[in-house]
């Protein structure tokens, strides 16, 4: 059983179908009566609102049916919500949580601008759009709450008039002894970040058809969703149904990046309406209502303060944060804690004090989104690193070899839990090799030769680190189901739903080297709640560990099946049986192979004997992994800043990163390009603006700036491989990565670049106009 | 994100355009190239009852030469506009290629670029620029719109409801004459945060007819006529240029909006139209291509 | 209001009713089930939707169906002739240049016209023609890697 496809740059088993246009999203299922949808969501970000008047809209042509809260009652459960502290968690840290109660369609009130208030089924999209428009509300505006410190104040107007202030998470937590290491330090730095909202923006928005056969009492729903099965368990509860009569199909999905790892009204709304109606519904989500209605992310602000000594040895780190939840609290601890796990990142620091809110606001609800509150924390700390390093004249590499951790002290233990409630052990890496391995790949040594001579021209080019640390693959598991047909080809299921990561070509290739079998007698099916029983999805960089290894467990499983048939059919001993190229022989007599489908067949009765063997080449498993992986990775940037226009050009961009081991290195690549783009997105164009009455400005992507390929630079990526104890393929999760450093090592590339006049860069996006007032109150002054 | 419903016209004559121009008045939008007015319908922030589509017209889908001016048919795509000029008007070829991305520039129309008169949008600025006009056509005749008459405000031309521009006349430079495009957007192909156009020949090596218009930073492109006088027989040196820009400057308002403060575009909108006339003047004497 | 419009779509005639306000794109989604167009914004900005009207690349979500009355339309179905994958798409496999694949049609659409135009492009004018196309997976350096090695497998 060699490693013959995993770590192979094998192209991808799916690209065919999308290449041809074939492949299926879910606004290209059609069925017969198809009925569609369109939402009434609310103008206003707080407002109460008495009766819709539907008379209008329902007397309109095409309409089939308005249906309004009154309506739809007996169906509307809280939407689920996640993120209470595990148990080892819960115990070290005190957390205030208060809940907060979302339903599908508002019962009378509307906190965020694009809440749903009605929702209209028409005969085509269109005309349900115009009867939308048709409906009539009487609405009671409110004040509206939008900018997150004020609003985190005691005085501020509340979204919940039964809460004291408007925090929904909060929590102190502290390591070693700040304060002592803060009284003793030669140097403290204090310093003020604030990362924008902004979000993954999937191309293909979000959609939902939903049909119910009253033949077999059976609801299939097709959702672009990364989460198949906790849209299942949340149907299960909003209808009253056993999971088993509820069938979600995550077909081809445009992307996700966390988006639509969130549970949203219309997952419920649809296959309502389609059991309301007989018939089948559809509801494609346009890019106005995504910009509102999807989930947004990001937004933290972090007032942070280092203390070091004289030769830049960081002694401590301070730091009060403050999150951006929007209108509802639907994920607890998650975003809050994540940001703290990752704020001390490769840095060799013993002693750490935060204090943490997490915030509503009138504003679209945000979750986690490629990093969940990684970017955000890594922009706050390596912004801070390089202040620091400026403040006491040492050059942005050198402070972080003084201080980055190397792979003598790994594993090493931040002696606090994690998110999972387990303890924060790095397991595996090497960060300053990480950190010399870009370095060079940048020639970030040569280019501070050049960089003189540029400024002498008037040209101002930076160069720009920054360095994570990410816990990858978090549980609790991921189901897989591996089974073998009568040709001895392989089907693999998972409820690890791919939205563009490969896992039909990843997840072939770990089985077919746990079968012995070729890569092409391999199908994976993900997203199919029908497929695999029991799943939890793709979200928080962890197909790879928690799918990845339940699939290898469940072929090594079946393998050891079809081992012990082959045994009795070739008489031999099962431990001198070897599978390879999808046959199965006794070690070193080739001549005694015999393919997987002799075995199998013969593992079935015939008139004249019994099989072999128990026919059973199945197995199912859910791979439990002790705690998260933990992947790393340095970035270096190289830019150029035009002082006259605030313009930033990226040169280049280097990504030294460790996901333990490699199972496609084209696959990663391109994951680490994917993160990379989105980054840049982050620190120079992206971002959710609202006005004071909390209603989005940035509502089209005419305004909202994802990067074109004119705006993102070659990216080079160096792969270092240290591998993970913690799961048997010894991989680390990789998808959200890549997304993490840009904004902070971009944005120390351009103080970098303007280190003549001393610019400090302490917000995203670093848009021209920002850049031009930083250099200019520092040029004339 | 469907259209709100609409009647359709497609007419092929003239006449029968302005008719329904003339019945529908404000009621009515031409439909030509469709990049601005489509995503309007799409959104429902535009809601003609009555949408006209000029398309099937005949004979609007020329570029005819003349001695001083090119005549721009309404029906002619930037992109072929912009192939056109490579040859022989690489100032205009210069401004296209800003517009928007190629797929954009395949259907928009030169004319409904102008009539649609986005401030931030390069082709009413070169229209500035080079002096052009627009031949409006109505029931009642016809008449020539200079550039200058044109442009109101913000998305708002002086045309009246039932006028069609037929054709768009770019005056062509004088020979010798020298010219600088430059425009900062957000991203590539986004319209121009702020943006400069400049035209001047050299006479005795003194600058002669220099024209410059600034984009992004007014309700309408600015003409910097009060910066030209002040160019105008001025050896063409580094100081004379950022007099004029600095002049030009002060006397824009521009506006503050999700991508840029008015002191950016202000201060910016000097450092395109120093580096515009950079080039400009580089041209006209002979350095550049 | 509805008409009846005739189109030729990768090289097949089709004649339709269509609501005038419906757009290419939702005719050819909707009315003749070539799905492969996408959806991604409906403003023209994300590129999706591209398909080639009379050979040149246009924004399927910004022309009304009835204006593509008569004219002849390429979509990505059309892009493999006879079964046989188009240049452009092999080199997509073959360099990672799709992830989630949404962009992809739109794309592959606007690169086949740009080739047709440019057989020896630089990597600066592929990227400039990329950029009438949003893709939010690839961060675009495979694609760029793939469009440059498809005008190399297809330069005479």
């Amino acid at each position: 059983m060699g490693a013959r496809y995993v770590g192979a740059a094998v192209a991808r088993v799916e690209d065919p179908r999308y290449l041809r246009g074939e492949a299926r999203y879910v606004d290209d299922i059609k069925l017969p009566g198809l009925l569609h949808a369109a939402f009434l969501r609310s103008p206003h970000a707080h407002a109460r609102f008495r009766g819709v008047d539907t008379a209008r809209a329902a007397a309109m042509p095409g309409v089939v049916r308005v249906f309004t809260f009154a309506d739809l009652e007996p169906f509307l459960k809280p939407l689920p919500v996640f993120g209470a502290p595990p148990p080892g968690l819960a115990e070290r840290i005190r957390f205030t949580i208060r809940p907060t109660v979302q339903y599908a369609l508002g019962p009378g009130i509307a906190r965020y601008a694009g809440e749903i208030v009605a929702m209209v089924v028409a005969d085509s999209r269109a005309r349900a759009e115009d009867a939308a428009e048709a409906l009539e509300v009487e609405w009671e505006p409110l004040p509206a709450v939008v900018e997150m410190v004020a609003a985190a104040r005691p005085e501020s107007p509340r979204l919940y008039p039964d809460w004291p202030d408007n925090v929904a998470v909060g929590f102190t937590h502290a390591i070693g002894d700040a304060d002592a290491a803060f009284g003793a330090a030669d140097v403290v730095l204090e310093e003020r970040f604030r990362i924008q909202r902004y979000v993954g923006m999937p191309i293909e928005p979000r959609g939902v058809v939903a049909a119910f056969d009253r033949r077999d009492g059976t609801l299939t729903t097709w959702n672009s969703t990364q989460v198949p099965h906790f849209v299942q368990q949340g149907l299960a509860t909003a209808l009253g149904l056993p999971p088993g009569r509820i069938r979600v199909v995550a077909p081809d999905v445009g992307g996700g990046f966390g988006t639509k790892a969130a549970g949203y009204p219309e997952d419920a709304l649809i296959p309502i309406a389609a059991l309301a109606l007989g018939r089948p519904v559809k509801w494609s989500e346009d890019r106005r209502e995504h910009m509102m209605a999807a989930a947004h992310a990001r937004h933290q602000v972090h007032e942070i303060a280092l203390a070091a000594r004289r030769d830049g040895v960081i002694l401590a780190v301070r730091d009060h944060i403050w999150l951006d939840l929007g209108a509802y609290s639907g994920w607890g601890i998650v975003l809050p804690y994540n940001t703290v796990a990752h704020l001390l990142g490769p840095y060799r620091i013993r002693n750490l004090q935060v204090e943490v809110a997490a915030v509503v606001t009138n504003k679209t609800p945000s979750a986690p989104y490629r990093g969940a509150g990684r970017p955000e924390t890594v922009f706050a700390m390596d912004r801070a690193v390089d202040c620091l390093a400026r403040r006491i004249g040492l050059d942005p590499a050198e402070i972080r070899r003084r201080n980055y951790l190397g792979a003598d002290e790994l594993p090493w233990d931040l002696g606090m839990p994690y998110r999972d409630g387990n303890p924060l052990v790095y397991d595996s890496g090497d960060f300053r090799s990480a950190l010399e391995a870009a370095l060079a790949a940048a020639g970030y040594a040569e280019f501070r030769g050049a960089q003189k001579r540029l400024r002498e021209r008037g040209i101002y080019q930076g160069i720009g680190i920054s360095g994570y640390v990410e816990g990858t693959g978090i549980g609790p598991f991921e189901g897989a189901t591996v089974r073998l047909d009568l040709a001895g080809r392989v089907s693999v299921a998972t409820g690890a739903a791919s939205a563009g990561q490969g896992h039909e070509t990843t997840f072939a290739q770990v089985a077919a080297d746990a079968l012995g079998v070729p890569l092409d007698w391999v199908t994976v099916v993900g997203g199919d709640t029908a497929a695999v029983a029991f799943g939890v999805g793709t979200f928080a960089s962890r197909s790879a560990v928690n799918a990845g290894s339940s699939v290898h467990e469940a072929a090594t499983a079946v393998r050891a099946k079809l081992v012990r048939a082959a045994a009795r059919l070739l008489e031999a001993a099962p431990e001198d049986l070897t599978i390879e190229d999808g046959r199965v022989s006794v070690r070193g007599a080739p001549g005694s192979a015999v393919a997987l489908a002799q075995v199998i067949q013969a593992s079935l009765p015939t008139f004249a004997r019994a099989g072999v063997a128990a026919p059973d080449f199945e197995a199912t498993a859910c791979h439990h992994v002790p705690t998260v992986t933990w992947a790393s990775a340095v970035h270096v940037v190289r830019l150029q800043v035009d002082p006259e226009t605030g313009v930033v050009t990226l040169l280049r961009y280097v990504v030294a990163h460790d996901c333990g081991k490699v199972i496609n290195p084209r696959i990663v690549d391109g994951q680490v390009h994917g993160g990379v783009a989105q980054g840049i997105g982050g620190a120079l164009y992206e971002e959710l603006v609202y006005d004071e009455h909390g209603q989005l400005l940035t509502g089209s992507l005419m305004d909202y700036l994802v990067p074109t390929a004119m705006e993102v630079p070659p990216i080079e990526t160096v792969h270092l491989e240290y591998p993970s104890p913690r799961n048997p393929l010894g991989v680390k999760g990789l998808g959200e990565g890549g997304a993490i450093s840009p904004p902070a090592a971009i944005a120390n590339a351009i103080e970098d670049a303007l280190e003549p006049w001393g610019v400090r860069v302490t917000e995203t996006p670093v848009s021209p106009a920002r850049l031009l007032a930083l250099i200019g109150s520092r040029r004339t002054a | 994100m469907k259209p709100a419903p609409f009647a359709y016209h497609a007419p092929r004559a003239l006449d029968e355009t302005l008719g329904l121009l003339a019945r529908h008045g404000d009621e009515a939008k031409i439909l030509a190239g469709g990049q601005s007015l489509v995503p309007l319908l799409n959104f429902r922030l535009a809601r003609p009852a009555v949408v006209v589509d000029i398309n099937r017209m005949s004979g609007l889908g020329e570029i005819r030469e003349e001695d001083r001016q090119i005549a721009v048919g309404a029906l002619v795509r930037q992109r072929r506009l912009e192939v056109w000029a490579q040859q022989g008007f690489p100032l205009l070829a210069d401004a296209l290629r800003y517009v928007g991305h190629h797929a954009i520039r395949t259907r928009g129309t030169v004319a409904g670029s102008l009539a649609h008169a986005d401030p931030a949008a390069e082709l009413p600025a070169l229209l500035v620029c080079l002096e052009g006009s627009v031949v409006a056509r109505s029931p009642a005749g016809h008449r020539e719109v200079r550039a200058r008459e044109l442009f109101v405000s913000h998305l708002t031309t002086s045309l009246r409801p039932d006028e069609l521009i037929t054709e768009v006349r770019l005056p062509r430079l004088h020979t010798g004459a020298g010219w600088g495009f430059l425009e900062v957007a957000r991203r590539h192909g986004d319209f121009a945060l702020v943006g400069a156009a400049a035209v001047v020949s050299l006479a005795d090596g003194r600058i002669a007819e220099p024209r410059v218009a600034l984009f992004g930073c007014g309700a309408t492109p600015v003409r910097a006529s009060r910066a030209e006088a002040i160019l105008a027989g001025q050896p063409p040196t580094p100081e004379a240029v950022v007099a004029a820009a600095r002049d030009a400057a002060g006397a824009l308002a521009p506006e503050s909006d999700l991508h840029a403060t008015a002191e950016y575009r202000r201060r910016v909108a000097q450092t395109l139209m120093v580096r515009a006339l950079g080039l400009a003047i580089g041209r006209a004497r002979g350095n550049g291509p | 209001m509805t008409r009846v419009i005739r189109v030729r779509v990768n090289d097949q005639a089709h004649e339709r009713q269509v609501e005038v306000r419906r757009t290419l794109a939702d005719f050819l989604r909707e009315d003749l089930d070539l799905t492969g167009t996408h959806l991604g914004c409906e403003h023209g900005v994300c590129g999706a939707c591209t398909v080639l009207l009379e050979g040149e690349p246009v924004r399927a979500c910004l022309l009304l169906a009835v204006q593509a009355d008569g004219a002849r339309v390429t979509t990505v179905e059309g892009l493999a002739a006879g079964g046989r994958l188009h240049p452009l798409q092999e080199a997509f496999r073959a360099h990672h240049a799709l992830q989630c694949g949404y962009c992809t049609p739109g794309i592959l659409l606007t690169a086949a016209a740009f080739l047709a135009e440019h057989p020896r492009p630089a990597r600066e004018q592929i990227r400039e023609m990329l950029a009438g196309t949003l893709c939010r997976c690839t961060g675009y350096q495979f694609i760029v890697d793939a469009v440059a090695a498809a005008a190399q497998a297809m330069s005479p």
